[in-house]
């Protein structure tokens, strides 16, 4: 059982020449209504799927631009990058062939790297955003619903999880959990170096998640409905499964939107700092850390990885407060 | 008040027990031999013995783990390989000097760093969420919600670039982040730490004007400040002495959490910036795996959280008299 919409429970005032039809629409229903109505809500939803479609269509992008993100043409085509390696053309060699110039150096189509870029940066985010949702909403269930000693044990093991330096943890580690699958003088396998990101992330992102559904079942747990289904008999399967669960997807929805741009920019600070994804992956937060170095002589470079990922991050924190209000709207931000 | 705060830092001390044990033993895996570094680059076999003898290294995983742990308090002598007095968080062969050193050494550059961009944007935020909340809906309140939208989604390494290109390279306005002492020259020192501040603020005033505005607000409908308006209160003191109290306890909580997580290495923003504070040690410690200084900072980075979740519930109860310590 859920608890009902508000507006379900009677037919407002202003609602009242529709009546009958507002006595059939789910809670689900009702949120995509109100979400509707909200413009800032649809456009931002637009940007986002729009990135998600460029994402998807990368290689179809590639082929109808002509160019993939692995060559290096400014290398394999004499006049387009000066002796120093940086790009000939004013604004990071920007052009009708080049629309977003060109890489300082090996010379890769700068569009290319972005358009697959994203690839990289939100299968990470996303991979690491179900993992963690599915632990955090694991682990907040057993501590809210259990109680006692499980209650203080998974407690405990979640303070100890905040406290974690988390970003300096995983830069020392990633050489750690590496070598126990690559000896030192092999290459790291690109896949590998994925996955161990997406662990890594997962390992210091799950507890707060936890944290906030423990203390959503835990007021659920002492509600009526959920004395009721034990009144009868329901076993805990049931009252986990049938009563908190879908009293649960809202703030589980709410929390997923909020915590993929979260871990987007996680991976790009980890690139940043070096321990990101290896070449010659195209990944956003390693076109941050060339274009850290580049910047005094071709600040175009870093432009492009950076206003993609302030749009990203925007459209989807939008999204994010648009759904919230879609779902809950008794609170105003 | 005593109870709380002696309970509360008997159960920091199990926890920075538990991070350190579990840092010691994860990076037992790492592929560096710290004897091999005592002893430098060119190192007959039996010398090498005597290196890893003198440092322990032959000892079981376990005692060497106490040892470690009993140099906090007791100091620790390596041999003839060096000495490292009271405080003694182990000896660094790449740095040629105990650890802790080198973290007093540092731990100025990050709290200079964290205490000036703090102090920005805890004040500015505060104030704009404020100004917000009493405007709501109004022009000002759209520009301070825009704004704030924006600061949150920027990046240090993305703004603190752009950043340093134009207003240090190409305009000159301000100096190349430095560290300098402010014993020393504390104008130098404001001027040369101006740029990280600002950028930091820019991005961390966002996160406070939301919460201040959001609570704010919440606050301002509450019923106990209703009353004081029906009392005739005036509306400024009103805002002052009730909601502006109300608001402050979730102000401080993100504060704790943010001044714990900046003072433990604000590794981001000191490699953007080239200084040399805590953040920066830790990762050339990774560079250079030297094990003994990256405990360290581990260890330090999470008593700076720790410490400061401590401080933020201490203060929760100065604050709001319904939490006083139950």
């Amino acid at each position: 059982m859920t608890i009902p919409a508000p507006a379900v429970a009677g037919p407002g005032k202003t609602l009242a020449a529709k009546a009958p039809e507002t006595a059939g629409r789910s809670p689900g229903r009702l949120m995509w209504l109100r979400f509707r109505r909200d413009r800032t809500g649809v456009a931002s939803a637009v940007v986002v799927i729009f990135f998600l479609l460029v994402a998807a269509l990368a290689p179809v992008i590639s082929w109808l631009y002509g160019k993939d993100p692995y060559t290096l043409y400014g290398q394999d085509t004499p006049g387009l990058l000066n002796d120093f390696g940086y790009p000939v053309l004013p604004n990071g060699g920007i052009s009708s062939e080049f629309w977003f110039g060109i890489e300082p150096n090996l010379g890769r189509d700068v569009f290319m790297q972005l358009v697959y870029g994203i690839r990289t940066s939100l299968l990470i985010a996303a991979a690491a955003t179900v993992l963690v949702t599915t632990i955090g909403i694991v682990m907040g269930i057993v501590a809210g619903y259990a109680g006692g000693k499980t209650d203080y044990a998974i407690g405990r093991v979640i303070d100890l999880t905040l406290s974690f330096p988390s970003t300096l943890f995983i830069i020392a580690f990633m050489p750690v959990v590496e070598n126990l699958f690559v000896s030192p003088d092999e290459e790291t396998p690109v896949w590998l170096r994925a996955v161990t990101l997406v662990i890594m992330l997962t390992a210091f992102q799950w507890a707060g998640i936890a944290r906030i559904l423990r203390g959503q079942v835990l007021s659920l747990r002492e509600r009526e409905f959920v004395e009721a289904a034990r009144v009868t008999g329901a076993s805990p399967a049931r009252i986990v499964f049938k009563e908190l669960l879908p009293n649960l997807w809202t703030p589980i929805l709410i929390q997923a939107t909020l915590l993929l741009p979260a871990l987007v920019t996680a991976e790009a600070a980890l690139s940043f700092l070096g321990v990101g994804m290896i070449e010659p992956i195209p990944d956003w937060g390693r076109m941050f850390l060339r274009g850290t170095q580049v910047y005094q002589n071709d600040i175009t470079y870093l432009m492009f990885p950076g206003v993609a990922l302030l749009v990203f991050v925007i459209a989807f924190n939008l999204l994010g407060d648009s759904v919230r209000d879609a779902f809950d709207p008794k609170i105003k931000r | 008040m005593l109870r709380f705060l002696t309970r509360r830092a008997l159960g920091a001390v199990v926890t920075l027990v538990v991070i350190s044990a579990v840092t010691f033993f994860l990076f037992f895996a790492v592929p560096a031999d710290p004897a091999r570094l005592a002893c430098g680059k060119v190192c007959p076999p039996e010398l090498l013995e005597q290196a890893r003898h003198n440092l322990g290294l032959d000892q079981p995983l376990f005692a060497q783990f106490t040892a470690w742990l009993a140099g906090i308090f007791v100091g620790r002598d390596y041999g003839g390989l060096g000495h490292c007095p009271a405080p003694c968080l182990g000896y660094s062969f790449v740095n040629k000097a105990p650890v802790f050193e080198t973290i007093l050494d540092r731990l100025p550059v990050t709290v200079s760093l964290t205490v000036g961009a703090a102090l920005v944007f805890l004040l500015f935020g505060v104030a704009t969420g404020i100004i917000a909340a009493l405007n709501q809906g109004r022009p000002l309140d759209k520009i301070a919600s825009v704004s704030s939208l924006i600061g949150f989604s920027l990046q240090i390494y993305f703004v603190g670039t752009l950043a340093l290109y134009f207003l240090v390279y190409q305009n000159q306005i301000l100096t190349r982040p430095q560290y300098r002492p402010f014993t020393e020259d504390p104008l130098a020192w404001a001027a040369g730490l101006a740029l990280p501040w600002v950028v930091l603020s820019i991005i961390f005033t966002a996160n406070y004007t939301r919460m201040t505005r959001s609570t704010m607000v919440e606050q301002l409908g509450e019923d106990y400040v209703r009353t004081a308006r029906a009392k005739g209160m005036k509306g400024r003191s009103v805002v002052m002495r009730f909601a502006l109290r109300g608001t402050l306890t979730t102000v401080i909580t993100i504060f704790g959490v943010d001044l714990g997580a900046l003072i433990g290495g604000a590794i981001i923003t000191e490699t953007t910036f080239g200084l040399q504070g805590l953040g920066r040690l830790s990762i050339n410690a990774v560079t250079d795996s030297d094990l003994p200084v990256l405990m360290a900072t581990v260890l330090v980075a999470a008593g700076a959280i720790i410490v400061f979740n401590i401080i933020v519930d201490a203060l929760y109860a100065f604050i709001d008299p319904r939490v006083r310590l139950s």
